[in-house]
């Protein structure tokens, strides 16, 4: 970008900036919010919807905040740097298990950071300052932003094949020959569980295979976890693959979101963790990375890591969560389910198993950039451009009338020979 | 379930890492933040009579931390936790304008052409580190003056954006007050269209800020040389009570025509620390300059944390927007005010008590939570050790932590640690000396070399 001139007096500096292009997730929900049809659908922003179509506020957080507002002895001080302390105790916990040796061992760091984004951001800074190797690689396709996040922090992007878009599943030969290629010491990416966009996730053997490749290679792996417990309904089991590295007397970073398993969007709550080698390399990794969270925003905020700590330390309200969690979960295997037995109903051309192989929330539908414009056009329905649909934006009333919509989009773009 | 027998079959050790050294062996500690240093200090220390003066935090008369009436009235009525993305939005759009129309005034013109850009922020760290990532973004090859001195954090904040940090004159130690000449010097050498960060109010650490004719004269030269101004405005309502007051600064850009930039930092003045809520603003020349610019902000917040928490945004949205509980903040701003200064008058009537030869006239010159004390940082490593009193180590303290129940004790402390300035002092009034503000030096073979006012009288 060139640098806009120095302007002669009275004229603003930034007389010459243009438009940042929209960001598309957020260009989406504009364009769903002008449309007044009253049977428009979002199935485009990452956000967890009711059956009634309502953003959803978890029981057990409303409690939580009730309690909070009502405990007059609360102050709002500035946290640590590193954050709410018994926040990243039990969010450590929570990711590694509670019997985790290398949190039994003082080798895992664990800092608050302002949702799962900044966590990813403070992550990539220290690997930028830190760390001999700059290139990361991304799955291919990954979260939006992931490339921003990473890319802003200097460190230089690759991609391995991960979605084949022929089975609209693992492409996971292509995933080891590129992983297997990598450049030595190079940092992964991977999805812990509930793959965005495309709901693919390995197995937990293909993930053994990973793990193998990854410290024969001498990868670094970066996992980002933004979905435990909306993809298998148990936590312990969706925070697998983080174990698998986690345990292995290897090094990893772990980068966890609150957003979506407590509904905690709005508040911006997650953890960066590391595992190191040794409890003095943790004790000296901390210490570096508060001077990369200081000159971000000195300190995280208290809120969500009040209601999170609430929440996890208590037996009860920790029942409740996981009650309210494997609920959402299975609304989400039910409403895939039922997508999928509309469309084979309708007879609808093509294999729509992958919409209920695929886990969490969101499917990569397979509908190409046409169709999705059709969708769009004839039945305002609002969905990324690559075809993913956010599951957890789709009520089970809604569920016909999306699937006539994608029939007669798969339909109208068939060759005309075809239909005669 | 198959994932946990396969985890108690045990990783296969052929490719176990444990004989690989650790990424991070060549991982250094990193030096401790100064301020959060003299909290840890503070922290460890198990004297009972302790007095952390460190911290930027508000705390009442008894010491203790404060949350504001106003902060519960809106927290009642925001209710619980409910995301919904068009509220978010116009919750976040609310807090803009507050913000804007608080610290440009809401008759001022940029607030009804809606000639500004903005975004909620993480406090004002996080609003500084987006401008900064914007100026370099837009000016890379820019760099940026801070007042000497500045918040400690300031350096590291445009550093870590790859902005580098110049200073221009601003603390006269001699004086402990503004060093104005040297200060204009420094605005008029520097480059045209210079970037320049400055405190509105109540200069952090120092205390000193120049008054309105200062202002104003800074101001007219900053439109000779087309310096951009940057304000960072984390004590509005701090410095002497009144919100329109400690704005002047600005204001008086604002009159002179100039586009200007503010973080703005809602920690202190609405006591909201932990919850890190701030707003940046850049004005701009017209209503669609300030979308693209907006557009440009946004995306830099997205490659961070996309936006800030949204209960803090909404309990400072409703706090500035309910006239009601506004009106009730703004005496509850004063009390704070009102309670520092009397902290400031009173340390400084103590010391005099005292009968300290030493002019402690600054004390109450100085404004807003932090007074320049101009110990030496021998005198505050005493304090600490032996009276377990926590300053940072330039000598500034948080007036915050002074209470009527210790400011005695921290009047004798500091007097005590000053004894040798004090026997300085007296043994040059013996000698007769007309004493040179740099260098100190009695015939009775007494070296002392320090940058201290001493107005020593002959």
């Amino acid at each position: 970008m060139e640098p806009t001139r120095i302007h002669s007096n009275g004229d603003s500096l930034f007389q010459d900036i243009t438009f940042a292009p929209d960001i598309p997730v957020y260009a989406t929900t504009a364009a769903y919010n002008k449309d007044p049809c009253p049977n428009k659908l979002h199935l485009g922003i990452g956000v967890y919807r009711t059956e009634e179509g309502k953003c959803h506020t978890l029981n057990v957080v409303k409690q939580v905040e009730q309690t909070l507002a009502n405990d007059l002895s609360a102050d709002k001080e500035y946290l640590p740097i590193t954050g709410m302390p018994e926040f990243n105790k039990l969010s450590a916990k929570l990711m590694f298990g509670s019997g985790s040796p290398a949190i039994k061992e003082s080798r895992v760091v664990t800092v608050q950071c302002v949702s799962g984004c900044l966590s990813l951001r403070v992550g990539a800074e220290f690997l930028a300052k830190h760390y001999h190797q700059h290139v990361v690689y991304l799955p291919e396709p990954t979260y939006g932003n992931h490339p921003n996040l990473i890319s802003a922090a200097g460190l230089t992007l690759k991609t391995y094949r991960y979605y084949d878009p022929k089975t609209l599943l693992l492409d996971f030969q292509g995933l080891l020959e590129d992983l297997g290629s990598a450049l030595t010491g190079a940092i992964v990416l991977f999805h812990a569980c509930g793959h965005n966009p495309t709901g693919v996730d390995p197995t937990c053997q293909q993930w053994e295979q990973i793990r193998q490749l990854v410290r024969q290679r001498g990868l670094l792996p970066f996992f980002d976890s933004a979905y435990q417990g909306l993809v298998s309904g148990n936590l312990d089991d969706d925070a697998q693959s983080i174990r698998m590295f986690g345990c292995d007397g290897g090094e990893c970073f772990v980068a966890q979101s609150y957003s979506k398993n407590m509904g905690l969007y709005g508040e911006r709550i997650g953890s960066l963790s590391i595992v190191c080698k040794t409890a003095d390399v943790a004790r000296r990794v901390e210490s570096q990375l508060k001077l990369i969270i200081r000159p971000l925003y000195s300190n995280p905020p208290i809120h969500g890591a009040a209601i999170v700590t609430a929440i996890l330390k208590d037996r009860d309200l920790y029942q409740k969560w996981t009650n309210e969690l494997k609920a959402m979960r299975d609304r989400l295997v039910q409403v895939r389910r039922q997508l999928y037995d509309s469309l084979c109903n309708k007879g609808t051309p093509g294999d729509w198993s992958h919409i209920i192989k695929q886990l969490g929330m969101y499917s990569f539908t397979g509908l190409n950039k046409d169709q999705v414009d059709f969708l769009t056009r004839e039945y305002h329905i609002y969905m990324s451009s690559d075809g993913r649909i956010n599951i957890g934006g789709l009520s089970s009333k809604a569920v016909p009338y999306f699937a006539d919509a994608i029939h007669d989009a798969v339909i109208s773009s068939l060759p005309s020979s075809t239909l005669a | 379930m198959i994932i946990s027998r396969f985890l108690r079959r045990g990783i296969s050790t052929s490719t176990s890492p444990t004989r690989r050294r650790s990424w991070w062996d060549h991982v250094t500690p990193a030096l401790k933040d100064p301020i959060n240093a003299v909290t840890d200090a503070f922290l460890a220390d198990p004297c009972p009579y302790k007095i952390n003066l460190g911290v930027g935090a508000y705390r009442d008369d008894e010491g203790k931390p404060v949350v504001l009436q106003c902060v519960r009235e809106a927290e009642g009525k925001i209710g619980a936790t409910n995301f919904l993305e068009s509220t978010s939005t116009a919750i976040s759009s609310k807090l803009v304008e507050e913000s804007a129309k608080l610290i440009y005034g809401e008759d001022s013109d940029v607030i009804k052409e809606r000639r500004f850009a903005g975004i909620p922020a993480l406090s004002g760290t996080g609003a500084c580190r987006i401008f900064a990532e914007f100026q370099k973004r837009f000016y890379p090859d820019s760099t940026i003056y801070f007042p000497d001195p500045t918040w400690s954090n300031h350096r590291n904040i445009w550093g870590d954006a790859h902005v580098p940090g110049r200073t221009f004159h601003y603390y006269h130690p001699d004086s402990k007050g503004l060093n104005f000449v040297a200060l204009m010097d420094d605005v008029k050498n520097a480059p045209d269209g210079s970037f320049f960060l400055l405190h509105p109010c109540a200069h952090n650490p120092t205390g000193v800020d120049p008054t309105d004719e200062q202002w104003q004269e800074i101001s007219s030269l900053f439109k000779v040389k087309n310096h951009f101004p940057f304000f960072d405005v984390a004590y509005q309502g701090f410095a002497s009570g009144d919100v329109e007051r400690d704005a002047q600064a600005i204001r008086i850009f604002l009159e002179d025509g100039h586009s200007i930039g503010c973080a703005q930092s809602f920690a202190k003045n609405l006591g909201l620390y932990g919850h890190r809520v701030g707003c940046l603003s850049i004005l701009c020349n017209d209503k669609i300059q300030a979308v693209a610019i907006k557009s440009q902000l946004k995306q830099i917040s997205n490659t961070m944390y996309g936006s800030p928490p949204i209960h803090g945004i909404s309990l400072v949205s409703k706090i500035l927007s309910n006239p009601d509980i506004k009106a009730l903040w703004l005496k509850e701003v004063k009390v704070m005010a009102t309670r520092i200064q009397r902290m400031r008058a009173t340390l400084r009537e103590a010391l005099e008590r005292l009968r300290s030869p030493l002019n402690w006239q600054h004390i109450t010159n100085q404004v807003g939570m932090f007074c320049f004390s101009g110990l030496t940082r021998a005198e505050v490593d005493q304090l600490a050790k032996e009276f377990h009193i926590y300053m940072t180590h330039d000598g500034r303290i948080s007036m915050a932590g002074v209470t009527t129940k210790n400011v005695d004790y921290v009047a004798r402390a500091i007097h005590e640690v000053t004894a040798s300035d004090r026997d300085t002092k007296i043994l040059h009034n013996i000698g007769a000396y007309k004493v040179n503000t740099d260098i100190c030096s009695t015939s009775l073979g007494t070296n002392k070399t320090r940058a201290r006012g001493m107005n020593l009288a002959l």
